[in-house]
């Protein structure tokens, strides 16, 4: 069953500059575990999109499948959304985004969607630089089958079985930096602070923007000897910055010390402030970006806020040249050549 | 010794050697006789292979219209020495031998039965040009000249080609004709010509055109305002979204902006390129993939997420033989069975089967409404043998009148007016339910697309009873196909009869000339060619109208008589299996055998 929310409405619940309220922005209500980090990032993503404004039918939901992937119903329910194909819900979203370019297009994995069974896709999806937010809500375990390791569950990682996982880790984060993401992140479920701000960075991106939210599994996969536990991931957190997204033209209202901000500018006049940045970290620079990540994974710990942004890279309708008018609104007569096109052709095969 | 003596009525075969530019010559000399207005039929048969396999080009010419294959070689164009034994052993008694003469051809190719025209090729291309490539290229050209004087080509006729091959090019033409010439001028001087083969100038080809089925779907798909185009390469499939690409470029190009009405994405592989269109469709824009087999076997899982979220794809599947490389640059009809009942769970798909190339960009326009109307997967199911070579076929049309049917959809006004939506309600009765694209309403139209885990209202549920209400109306759409898809093409024979036979895509020129042929031995069969999967109420009409019906396919497991037989309830007794599948497209002799050997039999 789809459980809906009550419709139950207080009026004086504050609205955005379109005029929703927050609840505007949620969706139905969750069937995951009570605790699972994924509700949480639901919560960040409710947040980000009602603080962005964003109208909730111009943005569509695109997942997987796995317990990640079911949580497109558990946000946004104005919201068209798309539970694809395990693994290949970014050839889906290539298709939504070439058929119409004037959507926000959000994606949600899991470990097990992106890492195994939808590492090509992944991999080609960041090739494209297709103009999405991708998100993948990382456990490190499979949830819907009852706790299987997944490809990045840390080397040396228990299970709850007792298991102990023989095998590295894939880090799509690092992974998606070595091929040329345009925007990369990560966070963890239970950090909202740092998470709506790297959601909101994320949507106003315009290219592909990855984020890897290390995201406990409450049920399988929060135990001790786990690197994926709340209290693990808590012990060695590491940010890159604390970050604020600054939305279009707006005042800069937060105050820090001088010479510790670093201010990008984002394609739409919107801005992304850093401050507390990290020593030896540029995020506008691969290759100091990949270090520090390298750096933070030898010390046993988890790299987390915006790891690099390349503000230059053309999405992929600007490399394929395509009309500026969504494909998808085209009519007729600017689609079929007609009856006189047809009688050329025809003479030429004579 | 015996002569073959035919005005129009021969076959000759051309072997080449992959890669040696033979494909433009020998299509230069099809193309000649059609435009003597004289039927003609060219295939390739290639090998998976870039440069070095041999290759042979085989062109049927006949007088009475015949477009289907015929076994027996009247004429040999010997270039390869590599298949030089096989080549010569293929060659009818009393039919040409013509091969290179440089080297002196040893003993053990000679046949006392055949005539042997030997031309020093190399040595006249060693004498004439320095260049290596242009010996190699001029070489063939020049074999063209030969034949043409040996078969009578108006010479006219090849200039006025090669003044269109090379506009823009026009510095090629002078070297071109001069190499023609050399040829011509070897045999005025060497042997009598023409030969009692040869060609008469006919006007036996009305309006129709030439041209190759995969072209024919790329141009089908632009007629029908396809605006992404997601693929994989895999032989013999390629070419139909390169004509899309060359089509889209000359007509979807904005002409103010200089930007383009369309898309095309060279996907990862099969999986992604069904995905793409996937996404393409349930947002609202007409998108296509075209595949083979092996793809069709990695689509299967998508194929089915449609078929149960309903929502529009058009796949061209260009059959070829099997798995991995090599024979799958031969032509069959043997994706049938993986393609009507593709992916897991209860899943059936529109098939149409396409005979012709004026058909392939009939049936790829349709398939475009038929996808949108039944919110479903279809599937145009052509073949190498119509997808890669050149078929004389009438001639296309667009009336101009015709609307694109868009199918079921809501836009924000109508979504206003209704109480509730629902996604997968049934209002109308016919099993089709109505869409809405994503980003439609601010506050009605939207859901979330799943599999089969779904209510009336797109509401995630897994309660048995509406899973069963649901797919038992995926049935009732499925009804609604059969009155939707093209109906089935019957011929009674002029002599009434009780034998039927069926056949569908390219064996349609086979079979009709076998029926002929048949008939002048007194069998006499009603014919019914299938246009589409499901099968229309026309069909089992005509399989009980007759005792004895053949079912003829170009595939060994007679799949098409399966799904009869599986579909209609038939009496598996009645249908009599007609079977081609060496890769080779089927021939009226192979038909007529099988078919006057069952009789025997009876």
């Amino acid at each position: 069953m789809t459980y809906t929310r009550p419709r139950f409405r207080n009026p004086h619940l504050p609205v955005n500059e379109i005029g929703y309220t927050q609840k505007d922005y949620e969706g139905a209500l969750s069937t995951l575990c009570a605790g699972c980090g994924h509700d949480s990032i639901s919560g960040a993503i409710v947040q980000a999109c009602y603080e962005l404004a964003i109208e909730p039918h111009r943005v569509a939901k695109m997942s997987g499948i796995g317990c990640s992937s079911k949580t497109p119903a558990y946000f946004l329910s104005n919201s068209h959304g798309f539970n694809s194909v395990h693994g290949r819900m970014p050839s889906v979203a290539t298709g939504a985004y070439l058929a119409n370019r004037d959507l926000v297009y959000f994606g949600v994995s899991g470990d097990g969607d992106t890492a195994s069974i939808g590492m090509g896709q992944f991999v080609h999806a960041i090739r494209r630089n297709l103009n999405m937010v991708y998100l993948v809500m990382n456990n490190g375990c499979y949830g819907l089958t009852k706790g299987q390791d997944s490809a990045t569950a840390d080397l040396g990682s228990k299970s709850k079985s007792g298991h102990t996982n023989p095998f590295q880790a894939i880090d799509l984060a690092g992974l998606a930096l070595e091929l040329g993401a345009s925007f990369v992140a990560r966070s963890f479920s239970g950090d909202k602070t740092q998470l709506v701000p790297l959601l909101k960075a994320a949507m106003a991106h315009p290219g592909f923007a990855f984020i890897d939210v290390i995201s406990p599994c409450v049920t399988f996969n929060n135990n001790p000897g786990s690197t994926k536990s709340y209290d693990y991931v808590r012990e060695h957190l590491e940010a890159t910055a604390t970050i604020d997204f600054v939305p279009i033209k707006s005042e800069i209202t937060t105050q820090y010390d001088a010479g510790s901000t670093k201010d990008l500018a984002l394609h739409d006049e919107s801005m992304i402030r850093l401050h507390k940045i990290a020593a030896d970290w540029d995020p506008q620079n691969r290759w100091s970006a990949m270090n520090a990540l390298h750096q933070a994974r030898t010390k046993g710990e988890i790299l987390t806020g915006l790891i690099f942004l390349d503000k230059g890279l053309q999405d992929l309708h600007t490399v394929l040249d395509t009309t500026d008018k969504p494909l998808n609104t085209l009519k007729q007569p600017e689609l079929c050549p007609g009856s006189k096109a047809l009688e050329e052709i025809n003479a030429g095969l004579r | 010794m015996q002569h073959l003596s035919a005005i129009n009525d021969f076959v000759i075969r051309f072997a080449n050697v992959n890669g040696t530019g033979s494909a433009s010559a020998n299509g230069l000399f099809a193309r000649a006789i059609f435009r003597m207005g004289i039927p003609v039929t060219p295939k390739n048969i290639f090998p998976s292979n870039i440069q070095g396999l041999p290759t042979w080009y085989e062109v049927r010419v006949s007088e009475k219209g015949y477009l289907g294959r015929r076994e027996g070689i009247d004429f040999m164009v010997c270039m390869n020495p590599q298949s030089m034994p096989k080549d010569i052993a293929s060659v009818k008694p009393g039919g040409y031998f013509l091969y290179d003469s440089t080297k002196t051809l040893h003993r053990e190719f000679i046949r006392e039965d055949i005539h042997y025209i030997g031309i020093p090729l190399m040595e006249i291309c060693l004498r004439e040009y320095a260049d290596p490539r242009q010996r190699q290229l001029f070489k063939n050209i020049i074999y063209v000249g030969a034949l043409s004087a040996l078969l009578d080509i108006e010479f006219a006729v090849l200039e006025t080609l090669l003044a269109e091959m090379f506009l823009g090019k026009e510095k090629l033409i002078a070297p071109n004709i001069k190499a023609l010439q050399l040829g011509i001028q070897y045999i005025h001087d060497h042997y009598e010509y023409p030969l009692h083969i040869r060609l008469e100038r006919r006007d036996l080809v009305g309006n129709r055109i030439l041209i190759d089925g995969n072209s024919a779907c790329g141009l089908g798909a632009v007629f029908a305002g396809a605006t992404v185009a997601a693929w994989y390469p895999i032989t013999p499939s390629t070419s139909v979204v390169e004509a899309f690409s060359e089509y889209a470029e000359q007509f979807r190009t904005d002409p103010e902006t200089g930007k383009k009405n369309y898309a095309i994405v060279q996907a990862e592989d099969e999986l992604a390129a069904i995905g793409m269109v996937i996404g393409a469709n349930w947002n609202g824009a007409r998108s296509f993939t075209a595949t083979s087999g092996p793809g069709v076997s990695l689509m299967s899982e998508f194929l089915g997420l449609a078929y149960f979220s309903e929502i529009p794809a058009v796949l061209i599947d260009v059959q070829r033989a099997g798995p991995s490389t090599g024979m799958p640059t031969r032509t069959q009809q043997a994706d049938l069975i993986a393609s009507a009942y593709a992916s897991h769970g209860d899943t059936r798909h529109v098939l149409l089967f396409p005979s012709t190339p004026k058909e392939c960009f009939d049936d790829v326009v349709a398939a475009f409404d038929l996808a949108e109307r039944l919110q479903t997967p279809i599937i145009v199911m052509t073949d190498l043998d119509l997808g890669m070579n050149d078929h004389l076929t009438a001639p296309f049309e667009w009336d101009d009148a015709r609307v694109y049917d868009r199918g079921k959809v809501l836009d924000a006004e109508e979504l206003e007016n209704i109480p509730k939506f629902g996604r997968y309600l049934d209002v109308d009765g016919d099993g089709i339910p109505y869409r809405t694209y994503p980003g439609t309403h601010p506050a009605k139209g939207a859901y979330v697309t799943r599999g089969t885990s779904h209510d009336e209202y797109a509401g995630y549920t897994e309660d048995s009873g509406t899973y069963k209400r649901n797919v038992d109306r995926l049935l009732k759409k499925w009804d609604t196909a059969k009155g939707l898809v093209p109906a089935p093409e019957i011929v009674q024979a002029a002599t009434p009869n009780d034998c039927g036979v069926i056949f569908f895509g390219t064996s349609i020129y086979s079979a009709a000339e076998s029926i002929e042929l048949l008939a002048e031995q007194d069998i006499h069969l009603d014919s019914m060619r299938l246009r589409a999967f499901p099968f229309p109420e026309s069909v089992g009409q005509f399989i009980a109208d007759h005792e004895l019906v053949f079912v003829v396919e170009q595939n060994r497991d007679a799949q098409m008589r399966s799904m009869l037989i599986n579909e209609l309830g038939i009496d598996p007794k009645k249908l009599i299996p007609v079977l081609n599948y060496d890769g080779m497209p089927i021939t009226a002799d192979t038909i007529v055998k099988q078919i006057i050997a069952n009789f025997a039999t009876v």
